[in-house]
């Protein structure tokens, strides 16, 4: 049996016309640890997300390739009892908090909702475990975030009350989905701190869904990086910036701006890169049978 | 040294709270720049930085008068702008223009890209031999002469911005408001954007404020910096010495908090000093 938390072989998606939008995707996530999905718009990285969660939009079918949760093959398992796996095992930290709270409630009954309803926890408890987790992000004054409306709190503390709400029920695996994107830079800073020492307490397993490469740096200590639904490279975080393999990745990494080297960052990517890349993914295609015909 | 294109003295803009706004009769005002003083040098770029709610894009919209100040005054090349009505506005419109953060909300989808070129050139009195200076606008930004006919939905996102950019740049303004204009984009083409931008302004001497949330890209792009908060410059400098001896707390808490794509294994434990 496995020992990863997140163990993805071989996954193919496709679209009604047949456009395969994930192309034989293998990664692992191993216990305790934070596995970035970096790439651009397009890339698929949020998709591999859903695809676990199996929130999948309907336009998208998974053809090929087994994902496994704790040794569980998901694509094995009658719908209902996949949704009851993947509700007591995985969390969400999304990208939007003002979009993923009910703008019409107040913070604590959505918070203690979850621990209700999917796992059957007596609300004492559930309010109990809410206060103590507000209290591991830094949040001071829970009684005020616990009857604030979504709207009340500022984004930075809105992020909290997610991460708060996604470790609650301490999941083996958290996606988190461009979780500072929206940001502003000190903010981003302190949420990702949040993120890293919460899920080094808690032993959480973190697929960490990003575009920015100083994040994946920050965050992670395992890296795949995709395009257009390709895993291009996958590497140790150490391993990528020290020696990144892949003429993308150099390009990326050339590609994001840093203020210590504004002359050597912000360097476009090459069209004979991309040109590759694109040689590259055809080549996948024309060697790849879909599934059943 | 030549006189700065444009001189702003102790501007303050006010605008209506809509979030106190009574059931019956007017908002209140909330000051959102709290007296700003500050010179855009000609033909240099300067970045406008801070976090949201910082005033950047209020002020933004004053320097091209799309807002008109409550107190201080604008000065556009000699001429006080401050609060000269639209009528008199109009003619200094042509060399104050904008390019916008999300092209695809300020372009329009019914329009093809030949016509949203030509739209402010009409405007201006320069309808005549417009075909020759739409082309010559798109070859400025790096755009086939096919676009000329297409629609915004037919293009990427980056292309979106280069028409964004030739529109803005048609007129051949003196100044130009670019606000957060690469924030959509992926790193990429981000990249592409800004050093079209960057070579542009260098060859039509263009003075341009570039407002940004980036202080790496603000570092690679802009030769002075003005750093925002809560309405009140905190600090403005040369680029260089900003970055190299930021004077304010806060300055230096926004430098640190940039992610920088190398391994630091310190950055995320928590800081000694706090925020100011």
């Amino acid at each position: 049996m496995s020992a990863a938390c997140l163990d993805i072989r071989n996954l193919s998606a496709v679209l009604a016309n047949g456009q395969r939008v994930l192309r034989s995707v293998s990664l692992a996530v191993q216990p305790g640890e934070v596995r970035a999905l970096v790439g651009e718009s397009g890339a698929g990285k949020t998709m591999i997300g859903k695809a676990v969660l199996g929130v999948l939009p309907s336009s998208v079918h998974i053809v090929e390739g087994e994902m496994l949760l704790e040794g569980e093959d998901l694509g094995r398992l009658q719908p209902k009892a996949r949704r009851t796996l993947i509700g007591a095992r995985t969390a969400l930290i999304p990208q939007d908090p003002l979009t993923a709270l009910n703008p019409s409630r107040r913070i604590g009954p959505q918070m203690t909702d979850r621990l209700v309803r999917i796992l059957g926890w007596s609300g004492q408890r559930a309010d109990a475990r809410i206060r103590q987790l507000l209290d591991e992000v830094q949040i001071r004054d829970p009684d005020r975030v616990l009857r604030s409306y979504p709207h009340e709190l500022s984004g930075g503390m809105r992020q909290r009350v997610l991460i708060a709400a996604a470790f609650a029920a301490e999941p083996r695996l958290i996606v988190a989905d461009e979780p500072t994107t929206a940001l502003d830079v000190t903010v981003q800073k302190q949420i990702l701190r949040l993120i890293a020492q919460l899920q080094r307490e808690h032993g959480t397993a973190i697929l960490f869904v990003t575009h920015d490469l100083g994040v994946v740096a920050k965050i992670s200590q395992k890296v795949s990086v995709l395009y257009a639904g390709k895993v291009v490279e996958e590497a140790d975080t150490a391993a990528l910036f020290a020696a990144p393999q892949h003429a993308y990745t150099r390009a990326l990494i050339a590609a994001t701006p840093r203020y210590t080297d504004p002359l050597a960052s912000l360097k476009p990517v090459d069209e004979a890169v991309l040109a590759g890349l694109a040689a590259e993914i055809a080549a996948a295609e024309q060697a790849w049978r879909p599934p059943h015909g | 040294m030549a006189k700065p294109l444009i001189s702003v003295r102790g501007l303050k803009v006010a605008l209506p709270d809509m979030t106190r706004k009574p059931l019956i009769g007017r908002a209140p005002l909330a000051e959102i720049l709290k007296g700003l003083d500050f010179d855009l040098p000609r033909g240099s770029v300067t970045g406008i930085v801070g976090e949201s709610g910082s005033g950047k894009s209020t002020l933004g919209r004053a320097l091209v008068r799309l807002l008109e100040p409550s107190a201080g005054s604008i000065t556009f090349d000699g001429c006080d702008i401050t609060h000269l009505p639209e009528a008199e506005l109009r003619p200094l419109r042509r060399n104050l223009q904008m390019i916008f953060q999300d092209p695809m909300s300020s372009l329009n989808p019914r329009r093809t890209i030949a016509s949203i070129i030509a739209a402010p050139l009409k405007q201006n009195g320069l309808g005549d031999r417009l075909k020759e200076r739409v082309a010559e606008a798109l070859q400025r930004v790096g755009l086939p002469q096919s676009f000329a006919s297409r629609y915004r939905h037919e293009l990427s996102g980056g292309q979106r911005q280069r028409v964004g950019i030739a529109r803005a740049l048609a007129l051949s303004p003196r100044f130009v408001l670019a606000d957060e204009i690469v924030s959509g984009l992926d790193v990429s083409t981000q990249a592409q954007i800004l050093t079209l931008l960057e070579k542009l302004a260098a060859e039509m001497g263009l003075t341009v404020a570039f407002i940004s949330h980036d202080l790496s890209v603000i570092r690679r792009l802009c030769q002075q910096v003005i750093v925002m908060r809560e309405g009140r410059i905190v600090e403005a400098s040369a680029t260089n010495a900003l970055f190299e001896n930021p004077q304010q707390a806060y300055t230096r808490d926004l430098i640190a908090a940039i992610p920088l794509p190398e391994i630091d294994a310190d950055w995320l434990q928590p800081a000694a000093r706090s925020t100011a």
